[in-house]
């Protein structure tokens, strides 16, 4: 499943500073096991794991989201089943599993 | 006398704004429908972090936590009484005749109004710098959101630069959390800020609470800058390249950069159920044409920051003047608006002097590089913008259709008026006269599943 797919994610972009004492919640990035706070949003739970939530189609750099109220339609991310959601405005959930790059069944 | 049952009220945003105008409707007898796209009420600005979150008001609100506090009270207060009929996460995808579609965590759903009020508040308003597109540049207010809904900092070492009341309150608010900051760095200049000082000064808590947070960011802070470039790698920011009041140039070092130049009303729902538009020069920007209550055409009211950026403290006045124009509209008794009406009218001449102080950039935007991302929905550079205003004509539909700017999935939000800006320096027009981008349904991005069903 995960041929293919990117490097190994580089490390997290974001810092937690507070909040810090939630349960934890387990989901998969990419193919790999990463770790979560509930009530975490699914742009929280990836950008601490990793850079970025997806790649442009319009560019070549990577995407992580930009105003994180759900306006500007940047931190869409793929899903194993193929669904999109939009990682600001999701909170993420038990056993997600979350790609940055569409899975190999999208045309 | 119409009973208070007999016309179906919407309202659309449950920020400030929203929140007291279905409190007035409330207290009139009607039960209004909430659509919001908040999980709770609140807005943006008194945004509530989920559940199992434990900083008090005081820690996310500061000096507001009160009126935060009470406006999320009213609120709750209305949904356990059963007195609203209340949908959150709820977009409004389409409007039309009386008719609105909305995308609601069970699918879509039709709603029927007789009236409807908007309160759909502002959002940043950004301008394009080289770089902007990479990943770890944010706006302003998504730095805010960040910190005030889930405890984060968006980088390790962060840039704050643009211009307005958000680029201190957000600075302060992350120094104060523990972030790290490079550098706070404002387009606007000394000059400029004191031009708006005399005007604000209708509201002197307010600027002495600026003041005070201003010299505590104390060397960090750069008034007058110009902004040249975001330095980047694969991974996102590594520099941000500016120019001093006095011109000298610097490169400082960082892995995020929040940008922002005060607010954009957020008028899309506005423009699809027909409101009229004018180009307003202090803000900038163009604004919903309304009568002093909010009205703006039979049947609709707007409230807030989508009518004019005047804040939070602005927006729970104007709600409740939109909610006492329906009330006067529907023959149902009202309160009188004479006092909120001269408290509007004070909220204004602050808020037009806020713009004065902090203006958008509108040099700096015209001299962007040709090959500047000005759509980052899709990569649009400035030069396309400039050559197909050079054969389509400056327009900016236009423009639009002959080079996407305006077509990607954020519908124009975060190009429309650089994009105007560059329209108008091409063509040699006024701003005003580059046009406004018509809006189209549906108003976010949705799944095609969830709208194409069976009736």
């Amino acid at each position: 499943m995960t041929s293919g797919l990117p490097p190994a994610v580089l490390g997290g972009r974001i810092v937690r500073l507070a909040e810090k004492g939630r349960p934890q919640v387990r989901f998969r990035l990419d193919g790999a096991d990463c770790q979560a706070l509930a009530g975490d949003t699914v742009l929280t739970a990836v950008l601490v794991c990793g850079p970025a939530v997806r790649q442009s189609e319009f560019g070549r750099e990577k995407r992580a989201g930009f105003c994180l109220m759900g306006a500007c339609q940047d931190c869409w991310i793929w899903q194993e089943d193929g669904c999109r959601l939009r990682a600001c405005s999701t909170m993420v959930a038990e056993g997600m599993q979350l790609r940055t790059v569409p899975p190999e069944t999208w045309p | 006398m119409t009973a208070p049952g007999a016309e179906k009220v919407v309202i659309v945003g449950a920020g400030p704004a929203g929140i007291r105008a279905a409190e007035r409707l409330v207290q009139a007898g009607v039960k209004p429908i909430v659509i919001d796209e908040g999980t709770k009420a609140g807005g943006q600005i008194y945004r509530r972090p989920p559940r199992g979150f434990v900083r008090s008001p005081e820690q996310l609100y500061g000096p507001e936590a009160r009126k935060a506090v009470a406006l999320h009270t009213v609120f709750d207060r209305m949904i356990a009484a059963g007195q609203i009929d209340y949908h959150p996460q709820s977009s409004v995808m389409t409007i039309a005749d009386h008719f609105l579609q909305a995308l609601t965590p069970a699918g879509r759903k039709d709603f029927t109004y007789d009236r409807l009020i908007l309160a759909t508040g502002a959002m940043d308003r950004l301008a394009p710098i080289p770089g902007w597109q990479a990943p770890g540049v944010y706006s302003l207010g998504a730095a805010q959101i960040a910190l005030k809904a889930q405890g984060v900092a968006l980088g390790s070492r962060i840039i704050l630069a643009g211009s307005g009341p958000l680029l201190t309150l957000v600075a302060t608010q992350l120094l104060k959390a523990g972030a790290k900051i490079a550098a706070i760095l404002d387009t606007s200049s000394i000059s400029d800020q004191a031009a708006g000082l005399p005007g604000m000064l209708v509201r002197p808590v307010l600027v002495l609470r600026g003041l005070r947070m201003r010299a505590k960011l104390g060397r960090l802070y750069h008034a007058g800058v110009t902004l040249d470039r975001i330095e980047t790698d694969e991974r996102g920011p590594v520099g941000l390249c500016w120019r001093d009041a006095r011109g000298r140039a610097h490169v400082t070092a960082c892995d995020m950069v929040g940008l922002g130049w005060h607010l954009r009303a957020e008028t899309q729902l506005a423009g699809l159920a027909g409101c009229m538009f004018d180009y307003d020069e202090s803000w900038s920007q163009w604004l919903p044409r309304t009568d002093r209550m909010g009205r703006a055409a039979e049947g609709l009211y707007l409230a807030g920051d989508d009518v004019r950026i005047l804040g939070a403290d602005a927006a729970e006045v104007a709600g409740r003047l939109a909610a006492t124009a329906c009330l006067a509209d529907m023959g149902l008794p009202s309160a009188d608006a004479t006092s909120d009406l001269r408290r509007l009218r004070r909220y204004e001449r602050f808020g037009r002097a806020i713009a004065r102080a902090f203006p958008w950039p509108g040099e700096m935007v015209r001299a962007v590089p040709d090959e500047t991302v000005v759509c980052r929905c899709e990569g649009v550079t400035a030069g396309q913008l400039r050559e197909s205003v050079v054969y389509g004509g400056g327009e900016a539909n236009r423009v639009k259709s002959l080079a996407r700017v305006g077509m990607g999935r954020c519908q124009g939000r975060y190009c429309q008026l650089a994009g105007a800006e560059l329209i108008a320096e091409k063509a040699g027009i006024q701003v005003c006269d580059a046009g406004r981008l018509r809006e189209q349904a549906p108003a976010r991005p949705l799944p095609i599943g969830e709208w194409v069903r069976d009736a």
